[in-house]
């Protein structure tokens, strides 16, 4: 028969691998345990200290299991009756009210945050106010207050609130951005949510949509971008300033009828799909074709010419499931004007 | 035949356990898909969607179609034994509800060969699950199978609350009922409230889909949040459903194999009881990202966490009970010990996950799912295998081999650990769950390969008890009926298997743990409470079957009301209601005939009792 401290020898050098192999706590900017803004931090806060407890209580439960399963086996031979214990009171009150009290402890430290994360910034005239809404299977950023709209990156100053409002323009997605703080589900007309947060340091975080919607739940990523306050003002004016055309008057045809039908790009175009504006220089083409040219996180990927030739060429491909139609067979573009609407939409950089 | 006729608990006991046992398999190969491809980053085994279909039906047959059955499997085979009765009070009833779950369960897995399964998870959450995004007949299949098979559920509540209220036998009182016993009455009580709610969330959800309802639909003023709401007024309460018949199987493992009572009984009793209560008021931290605002957020999560306290009240008494005894380990005993521990890893997260703002970040990661799945195969499905090896000889007669059974324990909950445990870490480090592959270099790629490996050994481990099943079933029956020596309740004094009839005369109960007490006393047996007398017997029938039939063609005939097949007799059938028309009329003639001719059931004279074989 197996004893039970043989499993515990098996199991133990296990442990220690995995405890080895996370020391590292994951990616700076995309875990939960490396927390880069006051959000995060209070949410980890929480977890250390529920961690903390909840590992008192299994040390208590291991210990007595371990020392009953060993103390109290049967021996061969051993035939008396044990003694039929009924209870004991006082034994009983104790493992009652012990629980209760670090159940209270947990709940006023969860009581003062859950206020304090749901407090409501969209009326605060310091805080920056997005409008997220999110979309099979991309992000969709508005800034009422300067007017602009952007796609997959979400450009936000440092040290500052930034007052999310949120809501999906089809299905349920959940919007979250690990190591600055926690998911806020996207819902439909009627049930729209607000949430905050704020990034100390300048850096590009990794954001998922945390909510099943479909095929390409998976790669339905975006990125959010701190920079600082005196950039995020540049960028502002660069998204609002004027955007070059097309040089060649036959493609410019082209994107305006069949691309800009949908997305936007500068003042001109439709609001279906994401905005084009600036995307030479934003991280991703369609949040999963990573650009060379961009952070590299978490990998780095291709020119992002190649990436928009790519994306271009076969959407479904890229993204299965996703709403654009293929620009070859359903709206007839050839090779070439594929090639030229790449390198324009390459070219279309911001700089900030 | 007689399998298709029968009204014995203890043939529906094995029905269930073989139907339950096929559909855990099948749910079982869907996780090892899901597992291969997360093997790697950017993996191309299966596509997004067979991906998202795999999920969907890995969750809702696991739930609703494996363990469920395996629970009404022990339920049936154990409870009237433990009470000291000869049947359920309702046998017709009984047979129903199996009828009724394979049906409903067969028609959600034929969603597979007939134009894909549900895509939309197991909570089928709305705008996801309404025809404008899931557009083949996947999430109909979902309704309606589980509608059909959720009757079944209703139906054995129903039964069980009944059986336990009436049956007992004369002596035992509801405090000295069996752990057992007292958990599978607290969990019917449960389905008797905690299934309506899905029944009604299923017909809004049909409607909206087949009939053009507006429940869900925005536009039309429909609300998307109301589904979550109805979803987890039933779901919560269902994953307490699941978790006390376990709590009770261990009461009874660990206390017999201590050779000791159970270590605080009363206070047990009435920590069960309230973890039931408290399971009602709970539901919507499931939903604190939903947006409830803060006041509900922060009630919630109170809410959520006194349930800890029950709950440790439970575990304490279990450590308590095998203090100062002599314990066995036993292949069932292993699995109830490993239980303790890997339960409280559970726990604990699921405390952790009460923290609304902590829940926050732990929301729909893989750190729910490997919380979720320390309560429900760490939890349940260790306690329903410490449950099959201890009934085993109660329910066939033969003991399941012992040294096979250490192995497949120690593979099972190695595996199991390896899968989940790395989890946890996954979900900190940032990876959502429902994805159905993720990119490199995000600190992911170990942790789920070490997962996959996991989890092929909990394979292996399941694999051991199918060969350990088949061996044992060529040992010649015939074991005796206290066949651990330390039995303490009814079911051990009587033979394993037992009579048709269970007892021949019912037994006197004189305390808590009758037959220990009786042994303890030096009698063999139990002292009967009645004369041997003429015994009544319910009549087999067909009627279950055939009711359970009509609705399965009535539920695919609904389905594909709206089809055009391209073949005018097949849409004339369809499309006008024909189809559900006629199987409804199956349904309702047999219930018809079930009315109006009475059936009186048949008599086992004691003279016949005295014979060796009694032959309905």
């Amino acid at each position: 028969m197996m004893k039970p401290w043989k499993a515990v020898k098996r199991l133990v050098p296990l442990f220690a691998m995995l405890a080895l192999l996370l020391s590292a706590c994951g990616r700076e900017d995309l875990s939960v345990l490396r927390p880069q803004g006051p959000v995060a931090e209070g949410q980890l806060g929480l977890i250390k200290l529920s961690i903390t407890i909840m590992i008192v209580v299994m040390l208590i439960v291991f210990g007595i299991a371990a020392y009953v399963w060993i103390k109290y086996r049967r021996k061969p031979g051993q035939n008396d009756i044990p003694k039929q214990v009924e209870g004991n009171h006082k034994l009983e009150i104790i493992w009652t009210a012990i629980p209760l009290v670090l159940v209270l402890i947990l709940a006023v430290a969860t009581v003062q945050k859950v206020f304090a994360f749901g407090e409501d910034y969209s009326k605060d005239a310091n805080a920056v106010k997005v409008k997220v809404t999110s979309h099979l299977f991309w992000w969709e950023f508005t800034y009422p207050d300067y007017g602009i709209t952007t796609a997959q990156d979400m450009i936000i100053p440092t040290g500052k609130k930034i007052a999310l409002e949120l809501k999906t323009a089809d299905v349920l997605h959940s919007f979250w951005v690990p190591s600055l703080g926690g998911k806020t589900d996207t819902n439909t007309d009627g049930t729209i949510n607000k949430a905050w947060l704020e990034a100390t340091n300048e850096g590009v975080y990794l954001g998922k949509c945390a909510e099943l919607c479909g095929k390409s739940h998976a790669f339905m990523e975006f990125k959010v971008k701190a920079v600082s306050p005196e950039s995020f003002d540049r960028w502002v004016e660069a998204m609002k300033a004027p955007v070059q055309t097309i040089q060649d008057p036959a493609v410019a045809e082209v994107f305006k009828t069949q691309c800009l039908s949908c997305h936007a790009i500068g003042d001109q175009g439709g609001p279906l799909g994401p905005n084009l504006t600036g995307i030479g220089s934003r991280e991703t083409v369609a949040s999963i074709l990573h650009n060379a040219e961009a952070s590299g996180k978490p990998i780095d990927g291709k020119p992002v010419k190649d990436n928009l030739v790519e994306w271009l060429t076969d959407p479904q491909k890229v993204k299965p499931g996703n709403k654009m139609p293929n620009p070859k067979e359903d709206l007839g573009l050839t090779d070439a004007e594929i090639e030229a609407i790449a390198d324009y939409l390459a070219n279309s950089k911001l700089s900030y | 035949m007689d399998w298709l006729t029968t009204v014995d608990h203890k043939k529906i006991a094995i029905l269930y356990l073989v139907a339950g046992g096929l559909f855990f398999g099948i749910g079982g190969i869907e996780a090892l898909l899901i597992r291969v491809q997360l093997a790697k980053p950017m993996n191309d085994f299966v596509s997004a969607q067979q991906f998202n279909e795999l999920i969907t039906m890995h969750g809702t047959t696991m739930i609703f179609l494996g363990v469920m059955p395996v629970i009404f499997a022990l339920m049936n085979a154990v409870i009237p034994l433990q009470i000291g009765a000869r049947d359920v009070a309702f046998p017709f009833l009984n047979a129903l509800g199996f009828w009724t779950f394979l049906f409903g369960g067969l028609l959600l897995n034929l969603s597979w060969l007939m134009g894909g399964a549900p895509d939309a998870g197991w909570t089928s959450y709305t705008p996801l699950s309404s025809t404008t995004y899931s557009l083949t007949h996947g999430v109909d299949f979902y309704t309606i199978g589980l509608q059909i098979a959720g009757l079944g559920t209703l139906i054995g509540g129903i039964n069980f609350l009944a059986t336990i209220i009436t049956m007992r036998a004369p002596g035992m009182s509801f405090m000295r009922m069996p752990m057992f016993t007292w958990t599978t009455f607290v969990t019917s009580a449960m389905i008797l409230f905690a299934f309506p709610a899905i029944t009604v969330g299923l017909v809004l959800l049909t409607f909206d889909r087949i009939l053009g309802a507006n429940f869900f639909n925005v536009e039309s003023g429909g609300n998307p949040v109301l589904w979550q709401h109805i979803f987890w007024i039933f779901g919560h309460p269902e994953v307490y459903i699941l978790i006390l018949p376990a709590f009770g199987v261990i009461s009874e493992v660990v206390s017999t194999f201590s050779r000791k009572r159970l270590f605080g009984y009363s206070s047990m009793v009435f920590a069960t009881i309230l973890i039931a209560f408290l399971g009602f008021m709970v539901w919507a931290h499931h939903m604190f990202t939903t947006g409830m605002g803060p006041v509900a957020n922060a009630l919630f999560s109170i809410a959520t966490m006194l349930i800890a306290v029950p709950t440790g009240i439970k575990i304490f008494n279990w450590l308590f009970t095998m203090w100062g005894g002599q314990i066995r380990f036993t292949t069932a005993n292993l699995f109830a010990s490993g239980f303790i521990p890997t339960f409280v890893m559970g726990g604990v997260t699921g405390v952790m996950l009460a923290s609304a703002p902590a829940d926050y970040q732990y929301h729909d990661t893989y750190f729910v799912v490997a919380h979720f799945h320390y309560v429900i195969v760490g939890g349940l499905v260790l306690g329903l295998f410490a449950g099959l090896h201890y009934w085993w000889p109660k329910m066939f007669g033969r003991v399941l081999n012992e040294k096979l059974g250490k192995w497949e324990f120690w593979t099972f909950i190695i595996g199991f650990h390896m899968t989940f445990f790395v989890q946890h870490f996954l979900g900190l480090l940032g990876m959502q769950r429902r994805v159905f592959t993720y990119l490199p270099n995000q600190g992911f790629d170990l942790l789920n390969l070490i997962s996959t490996i996991g989890a092929f050994l909990m394979g292996v481990g399941v694999i051991l008890f199918l060969v350990n099943i088949a061996i044992t079933a060529r040992q010649p029956k015939g074991v005796p009926g206290d066949v651990w020596e330390d039995g303490r309740t009814l079911e051990w004094s009587i033979a394993s298997p037992p009579e048709e009839y269970n007892f021949k005369q019912i037994p006197l109960v004189r305390g808590i743990d009758a037959f220990w007490k009786e042994k303890m006393a030096g009698n063999k047996e139990m002292t009967p409470a009645e004369p041997v007398g003429p015994i009544h017997m319910p009549s087999p029938t067909i009627l279950p079957f055939i009711m359970s039939v009509g609705l399965f063609i009535a539920g695919l005939g609904f389905m594909f009301a709206n089809d055009d097949f391209g073949n005018g007799a097949m849409n004339f059938l369809f499309n006008n209601y024909i189809v559900v028309g006629l199987g409804l009329a199956i349904t309702f003639l047999s219930m018809l005939l079930r009315s109006l001719f009475d059936d009186h059931g048949w008599h086992i004279e004691p003279d016949e009792l005295n014979g060796k074989e009694v032959k309905a």
